[in-house]
């Protein structure tokens, strides 16, 4: 701790405030002041109004189960401060819930959904997944009405990700929603409609701009709303033509529910469920491309280690990865140790100065810092191939973009260990160092078998943190290059790519998200990480027994 | 913390004394003499220590050309990257006016959208962090142990792991409640809250054990409930190291890069570091003096926080946190 803990006068001074005054005799044994209890039970309210409001919005989505949480938080907030009772739970509550919500469910999330095949064909359940494929099938049947037809995502919901809606507009001028989901009327109230009857504007939905609906072609074109039914069952679907129309029509690929097969009434295909797609029997032709969300099981690990593409990608990266935080914690350390030790002299002045310097590189966000070494490192404008008169393509070259990645982060990472080890070498007593030169040890011998032990022992759980952290160095990695230069027709694994660079590219760098493989990719490097932290205490700890 | 000065007594013995300027001028002399040794020695001292000088400077010569860089190019009139050097080639403040008045990439929101997330997060992190170091500190409870150590197992795995899990749930809570949804400042700032009781517990707790306990027993004794012992006597004692976690969360969520570019997407809503990130990417040469003028601006802050409190965050770097 660098923060003395209060002196022996502060406490004092703090009891001495306690005692009763003159003025004020029952200090202590006086209710609680007016101002405190309105405060707190006006805090109270507000919380339960907060989450009844969060309930009802819930209760009209009809997600159950999150309702009943919702009242059971706001029962323990009942039960914990308007009571006298339960007073650690008072200063816990909010801390824990937030905890529990965001930090602890992503976490089950993750693991969870590394068990399954969660991704780009596989976003639906089975039972979404027929009546999409039976809505997309439909052909227009002769006679039947047109809707004019707008598109539009659930007001809040991502343009590029959320999940599109028809509004349409029956001949009638009947406004309607068009879901995954089916057919639903919307209320007139608030809808502003153009004068083909094409909806422009609705409470509670964010039309898309062209460009937007341009960007989301690829998911448009596997999009169709479900005619259902009172049974439930699809009859039909309504599809779009063109941007401003839709119709509706009749399935041409039917589900049979007693077979578990969807046939295509104009070619004769018949798809099989098989690996959560539908396959055509006998193996002629693709899978549709709607297919669903199940468990896998272990396969997204047992990919990851016998695959031979995937097996050698990741362990190119893994290699990289391990090479990457201990040469970064090395190379960072030995520098920031250097001028440590280069200022540690008594004599020398102006150390003030050097030190709020120094310290510049480490204080400025990294978003700054590592856009701006990429930019430095641009081949025909950049700065260092400028001064030096040097024209190495640095991001574009495996090798030299490694370099240019553990330079940047050598830059980054040493204030922050000049910093540690300035710390760390005034700790260390002067009358060590006079016995190793009464011993007659030169400086460089001084150094090496007396300071540097010493100081490994004092930094060695910080050498572990950085190393956790630059293992998951995100931030640099993906300002700096994006993973790559990708070469060799890889188009997925970059040369510089870390485990966490590559999970995001497989989650949300391209168009066939992968999530359940992501989410395993980010379980395994929780494990390593957990692995090697535990051996490098024990290591730290052993160190710590030999002194 | 004060100086322990004021209340020492060996001072106040020498006080009783009077002070050293004494009336035959012989201690006058004798501390001229002392005055002379001391600049002999410290002239000398230069040319021992002056190597040390030379490599210093080699040092801040690394660590500081890149940020002169920054400077010179973000007032580099041209405002290409081509154009840019150590020295500005025509220096002014076009870059600036640039990113000011570009309606593309609305500076000014960024950089409101950055502030409102780190004042709230950070003063989240303060009052449930210190709130939960109260309760494992000052209070006995059953389960506190285990408490403790759960909270720090959930530590180990960090945020960034999780992005996958976190975005597809938001996005799932944006569809109910758009007000925290993907795409909003108020829903990844609840992620970042996430970890304000956990992410500084140690450093908290490790303080407040240091507070002496007879206080809050004193305090209880003349009758005072938890709540005053916590508002009135702990939390005063406590300030340094508020102010210390403070700054670290500060800075931190000032530069956090990846959660921020999973969830905002529309340009209204960004912070400050996926906003200048697409304004680089958008041209690599063209935007680059606005870039740096944007970079210059959203360093200030921190820079400036670094400099003026440089005690209290060396304390919190050698004490495990890294950026």
């Amino acid at each position: 701790m660098s923060q003395a803990p209060p002196t022996r006068d502060e406490a004092n001074a703090a009891l001495r405030s306690l005692r009763p005054s003159d003025e004020d005799h029952l200090e202590f044994g006086q209710r609680t002041p007016l101002w405190v209890q309105v405060v707190k039970w006006g805090l109270i309210l507000l919380t339960l109004v907060v989450l009844g409001y969060v309930a009802q919005q819930l209760i009209e989505a009809g997600h159950w189960l999150m309702v009943s949480l919702t009242a059971f938080v706001g029962i323990c907030v009942l039960a914990v401060y308007a009571t006298r009772r339960a007073v650690p739970a008072k200063y816990l509550l909010p801390g824990v819930v937030l905890m529990l919500a965001l930090q602890i469910w992503p976490l089950l999330y993750t693991v969870s959904m590394s068990f399954t095949n969660y991704g780009a064909g596989h976003l639906f359940t089975k039972e979404e997944s027929i009546a999409s494929i039976e809505a997309n099938s439909v052909r227009e049947v002769e006679g039947s009405f047109r809707y004019a037809l707008n598109l539009a995502v659930p007001e809040g919901a991502d343009v590029a990700t959320g999940d599109i809606a028809y509004l349409l507009t029956n001949p009638d001028g009947e406004f309607f929603v068009g879901t995954l989901d089916g057919l639903e009327p919307l209320a007139p109230e608030g809808v502003e409609a153009g004068p083909t009857g094409r909806i422009i504007s609705a409470p509670g939905w964010t039309i898309l701009t062209p460009q937007e609906v341009n960007a989301r072609s690829a998911d448009l074109a596997d999009f169709a709303v479900p005619v259902l039914n009172d049974a439930g069952e699809a009859t039909g679907g309504i599809k779009q033509v063109g941007l401003s129309e839709a119709f509706v029509g009749q399935p041409t690929r039917v589900h049979d529910p007693e077979t578990d097969t969807i046939t295509d009434q104009v070619t004769g295909t018949v798809y099989t469920p098989q690996d959560a797609q539908w396959v055509p029997e006998g193996g002629e032709g693709g899978a549709l491309p709607q297919g669903w969300r199940e468990n896998v099981g272990f396969e997204n690990y047992t990919d990851a280690f016998t695959n031979p593409t995937l097996r050698d990608g990741l362990t190119k990266i893994f290699i990289w990865n391990v090479f990457f935080a201990a040469f970064t914690v090395a190379s960072t350390f030995l520098l920031g140790m250097a001028i440590a030790l280069l200022m540690n002299d008594e004599r020398l002045r102006g150390k003030a100065i050097y030190r709020s310097l120094l310290i510049l590189p480490y204080a400025l966000p990294v978003y700054v810092t590592a856009l701006v070494w990429a930019s430095m490192f641009n081949q025909e404008f950049g700065l260092i191939n400028n001064i030096f008169g040097m024209n190495i393509n640095w991001l574009g070259d495996p090798n030299w973009a490694r370099t240019a990645v553990l330079l940047t982060n050598l830059w980054l990472g040493f204030p922050y260990w000049f910093i540690v080890c300035t710390g760390a070498l005034q700790a260390i007593p002067g009358d060590v160092r006079e016995a190793a030169a009464i011993d007659g040890a030169g400086p460089i011998r001084t150094i090496r078998s007396v300071i540097m032990p010493l100081l490994l022992v004092a930094v060695g759980p910080l050498m572990i943190a950085s190393f956790a952290f630059n293992f998951n160095n995100f931030g640099l990695i993906f300002l700096l290059t994006e993973g790559g230069p990708f070469v060799g027709g890889q188009a997925q694994i970059g040369s510089t790519d870390l485990l966490i660079t590559l999970a995001y590219r497989l989650a949300l760098g391209g168009v066939t998200p992968n999530f359940g493989f992501a989410s395993a990719i980010s379980v395994i490097i929780f494990f390593l990480v957990a692995v090697i932290s535990y051996i490098g205490f024990r290591q730290t700890k052993a160190l710590e027994d030999v002194n | 913390m004060t100086m322990p000065g004021s209340n020492d007594p060996t001072l106040g013995a020498v006080d009783a004394h009077g002070s050293d300027r004494g009336t035959d001028g012989a201690l006058d002399t004798k501390a001229s003499k002392v005055y002379e040794v001391t600049t002999k020695s410290r002239r000398g001292s230069f040319r021992a220590v002056w190597w040390r000088h030379a490599l210093a400077l080699l040092a801040l010569a690394f660590a500081l050309f890149p940020i002169i860089f920054i400077v010179s190019s973000a007032f580099n009139n041209a405002g290409t990257l081509s154009t840019s050097g150590l020295l500005p080639t025509r220096p002014g403040l076009r870059n600036f006016d640039a990113l000011l008045s570009d309606p593309a990439r609305p500076y000014w929101t960024w950089y409101r959208n950055s502030l409102i997330i780190c004042v709230v997060a950070t003063a989240g992190t303060l009052v449930l962090g210190a709130a939960a170091a109260y309760a494992f500190s000052r209070l006995r409870w059953t389960g506190r142990r285990f408490g403790l150590l759960f909270i720090l197992l959930v530590q180990m795995f960090p945020a960034v792991l999780a992005f996958v899990a976190l975005y597809i749930t938001f996005a799932n809570v944006g569809v109910v409640l758009p007000g925290i949804g993907l795409n909003t400042i108020w829903g990844l700032l609840l992620v970042y809250l996430g970890g304000a009781m956990g992410g500084n517990i140690w450093l908290f707790k490790g303080y407040f054990d240091t507070i002496p306990k007879e206080l809050d027993e004193a305090a209880k004794l003349d009758g005072a409930s938890h709540a005053r012992v916590f508002f009135t006597i702990i939390l005063p004692l406590v300030r340094p190291i508020l102010a210390t976690v403070a700054m670290l969360a500060f800075v931190g969520l000032w530069g956090e890069f990846l959660l921020a570019s999973v969830f905002l997407s529309s340009s209204d809503n960004q912070t400050l570091a996926v906003g200048l990130w697409a304004t680089r990417n958008a041209d690599q040469n063209r935007y680059f003096g606005q870039f740096v003028a944007g970079a210059l601006l959203a360093s200030l802050p921190v820079v400036i926080t670094y400099l003026l409190l440089q005690k209290q965050l060396i304390g919190g770097m050698t004490t495990g946190s890294v950026k």
